[in-house]
């Protein structure tokens, strides 16, 4: 085209730049004002916000800014606020003794909030979300207990964890009487047909050899009755709640390989305020106990759940 | 070509038939692998261990749909676009061959590496050091081969889209070399180390990984953009003064705004806040090209009411400018606290990828196939309207299901109860997204069936179809 004649675009009535590429042509249209203002906007804006916050590197580390922000800072102010909340009740909670806790009822919603988001963050991978079990983690919702449901019993538990490595951790052990040879396999057969009558399912032919069997073997833990004994937590087997499963492939592989599940010790991994409200919160989930000897007349648990 | 008797240069158009194929096929791959990624989220059951879980899986799909799709489109419509705004042909026919067999050779290398576990682990420079020296190989030969035709070019100027073309050549080079400085353990293994490591490592990474979206998914799309809008408009760029200073303004800006990735961590705070602010400076920049894409279509704004193609390219366009306002938005620290790790960030990205790169690659390809296989016409029309709300719907089912997943995630994480404690544990916000998952996986059945729907259409246009149906009152008309 010539350079003394300005190529007009026909539809929009523009000058384009004269350059052509391909049939493509450009108008010669001025930028958008209002994006050329908002793009200088976005740059004091920036300028700004460099004067007020750490910004820019020089040769002592980086400019520090107006008002000394510093990411820590920010996490230790929303922190702090997350703190206070708890503080307004800490301090009272940590003096109080649980029967204490359980006639307040501040200290009861508090020891119930603070237990429920510690056992969601802790315990539901075992336990469930709702607390009600997995095979091999028993089911917290019932009044069904093999190490106790009382406040007490319960605090220990979690401190000090079943078969873990503390000290003083709750110990007992269910023999593997098939794998380690102490008893023969149709004596286990016959035993597991017989711990199948406990709960009311029909007796087997061996239903004789079973009993004594069980009486010589078992009842030392599980009781003459097969009812269980806390003090080494074997469980009741003579009622509907099973640990793992009750279908006789079940409770035969329990007799052949034995069970030690464990539950770790939290005693070093929470606080005891934490545990304390964790012992309250597993207490009120349906099944707790009250202690004994009771400390007061009326029930513990008669302010509900319900949080 | 055989349907123009008027004497063109002889461009090298073989080439570009195999990276559209390419893009096409590798297009479905990389989908098919999203969707059942997405699958997998809702139903974890599908993790088949141990080649086809997850964690090797997403991966897989990233680069399929970012370096295999997005990377062969790219490939293909620079060199369709660098001969014809050049008027010569483009340089070096063996090396050009060379460069579309190297690349497929590469994303073989780098995804088989995936499903048999082989990764940086670095996001999107997942490829060890064998494959990216492989690929430093190839890039290089494309730099060569662009920069080389640039040079013998006929036309007195160099139009805007090869500008942005180059900047994505360029740039990408210097950040794959930039973030894979790697010591391998021995020469023939697959293991390495980077030389960096700790927050120097990390800064590098996203340095790396945040330009590899604006360089590799803005820029070198822009080029696309900038060439195919005007054609398929059939208009001039509405303002060549904006193409400069929003070309210059982008490349300037977006190579700082890497450090919005590592917000709250043990980056420093001074580069933190560059890397915010930088973010907020290249809203204008990135929204530049929108406006002078959709003002292109002044004067023609009827033509999307019958050409399918042209609205394809359109709603790129409104998809780009939503994510490029979303990602300076999400840059904020006080947005990025609740929106960083959570599923927002996963809608943001494929606003980007599905609405911007996927529906622009898809326009570009609708120009060409025909025009590279002597076709009149496509052979459908219709499909490729079908295609065009099929997939509409499928990326607003997606970025809503993630916005809302996102958002509520991030509000159950910091959710504290007056007393001071955490409402939610991880795991009931996990659950609390199944419903979202699911909405996004059908997201993706839509998006990928209207991937199915362009391949049959492109395969019936090259067979040399044209249907009949729709055609029909066209050709009454022409007999008359």
């Amino acid at each position: 085209m010539n350079d003394d004649q300005k190529d007009v675009d026909k539809v929009s009535g523009v000058e384009t730049t004269g350059h052509e590429w391909d049939g493509i042509k450009e108008l010669n249209n001025p930028m958008p004002r209002w994006w050329l203002w908002v793009f200088y906007i976005t740059i004091i804006w920036s300028i700004g916000y460099w004067i007020v916050y750490p910004a820019w590197p020089v040769i002592s580390g980086a400019t520090k800014g107006s008002i000394g922000w510093t990411q820590y800072k920010k996490l230790a102010d929303d922190q702090a606020e997350i703190i206070a909340r708890q503080t307004i009740y800490m301090d009272k909670f940590s003096r109080a003794s649980f029967q204490e806790i359980m006639h307040d009822n501040e200290l009861y919603a508090f020891a119930m909030a603070g237990g429920q988001a510690a056992f969601k963050e802790n315990c539901a991978t075992c336990h469930g979300s709702g607390g009600a079990g997995n095979k091999g983690y028993p089911n917290l919702n019932d009044d069904d207990w093999l190490w106790g449901g009382t406040l007490e019993d319960i605090h220990f538990t979690i401190k000090h964890g079943i078969r873990s490595i503390d000290d003083d951790t709750r110990l007992s052990e269910m023999l593997a009487f098939g794998k380690d040879n102490l008893l023969k396999p149709e004596d286990i057969n016959a035993v597991t047909d017989y711990v199948l009558t406990l709960s009311g399912k029909e007796q087997k032919p061996t239903y004789e050899r079973g009993k004594t069997v069980f009486q010589e073997n078992c009842a030392s833990c599980h009781g003459l009755e097969g009812k269980g004994l806390r003090e080494v937590g074997a469980p009741n087997l003579a009622d509907a709640i099973w640990l793992y499963s009750g279908d006789r492939k079940t409770i035969y592989e329990t007799v052949f390989y034995g069970r030690k599940s464990v539950m770790p010790a939290w005693k070093d991994r929470l606080d005891e305020n934490t545990i304390r409200a964790l012992t309250i919160y597993l207490h009120e989930l349906g099944g707790g106990e009250p202690d004994k000897p009771p400390l007061q007349q009326e029930p513990v648990n008669a302010d509900g759940t319900g949080q | 070509m055989n349907t123009a008797p008027i004497i063109k240069p002889d461009y090298n158009d073989d080439i570009v038939k195999l990276f559209t194929l390419a893009t096409v096929l590798w297009g479905i791959a990389g989908l098919a692998v999203g969707l059942l990624i997405a699958l997998q989220m809702a139903f974890p059951a599908l993790n088949i261990e141990p080649y086809l879980t997850f964690g090797r899986l997403r991966p897989l799909h990233t680069s399929a749909v970012i370096f295999a799709f997005g990377g062969n489109a790219l490939f293909g419509t620079s060199y369709y676009v660098v001969q014809r705004t050049c008027g010569v042909r483009l340089w070096n026919d063996k090396l050009s061959l060379f460069t579309f067999f190297g690349y497929q050779f590469f994303i073989l290398m780098a995804g088989l590496g995936y499903l048999f576990g082989i990764t940086q682990g670095k996001e999107y420079a997942e490829p060890e050091w064998y494959a990216d020296w492989w690929l430093t190989i190839v890039w290089v030969s494309y730099l060569l081969i662009f920069m080389m035709t640039l040079i013998k070019r006929k036309e007195p100027h160099i139009y805007v889209a090869n500008w942005f073309y180059l900047s994505f050549i360029v740039t990408v080079a210097v950040l794959h070399l930039g973030n894979n400085i790697d010591i391998p353990i021995c020469a023939v293994c697959a293991k390495s180390y980077p030389v960096f490591s700790g927050v120097q490592s990390a800064m590098i990474q996203w340095w790396y990984g945040h330009n590899a979206v604006g360089f590799f998914l803005t820029a070198g799309f822009l080029g696309m953009m900038y060439y195919f809008i005007p054609k398929q408009a059939d208009r001039p760029v509405y303002s060549y003064r904006l193409s400069i200073v929003h070309f210059w303004s982008l490349i300037f800006i977006y190579i700082w705004a890497g450090p919005h990735h590592l917000h709250y961590t043990a980056l420093p705070d001074w580069a933190q806040t560059l890397g915010m602010t930088f973010s907020i400076m290249l809203w204008m920049p990135s929204w530049g090209g929108m406006i002078n894409g959709l003002m292109t279509l002044s004067g023609a704004w009827h033509k999307l009411r019958e050409d399918p193609i042209l609205r394809f390219m359109v709603i790129a366009l409104a998809f780009y400018g939503m994510s490029t306002f979303e990602g300076p938005l999400l840059s904020i620290k006080s947005v990025n606290s609740l929106s960083h790790y959570t599923d927002w960030t996963i809608g943001h990205v494929h606003a980007g990828a599905l609405g911007w790169n996927g529906f622009i690659t898809f326009g570009a390809l609708y120009y060409l196939v025909p025009r590279l296989w002597g076709r009149k016409q496509l052979y459908s029309l219709r499909l490729v309207n079908a295609h065009l709300w099929i997939a509409t719907i499928g990326i607003v089912l997606y970025i809503t299901a993630m916005w809302v997943s996102g958002i509520m995630q991030g509000l159950m994480w910091r959710s504290y109860d007056p007393m001071g404690f955490l409402q939610y544990s991880f795991i009931e916000t996990v659950s609390a997204m199944h419903p979202f998952y699911i909405i996004r996986a059908l997201g993706g059945v839509l998006y990928l069936s209207g991937a199915l729907i362009m391949a049959y259409n492109f395969w019936r246009t090259i067979r040399g179809d044209v249907n009949l149906k729709e055609h029909a009152p066209q050709l009454q008309e022409a007999a008359i």
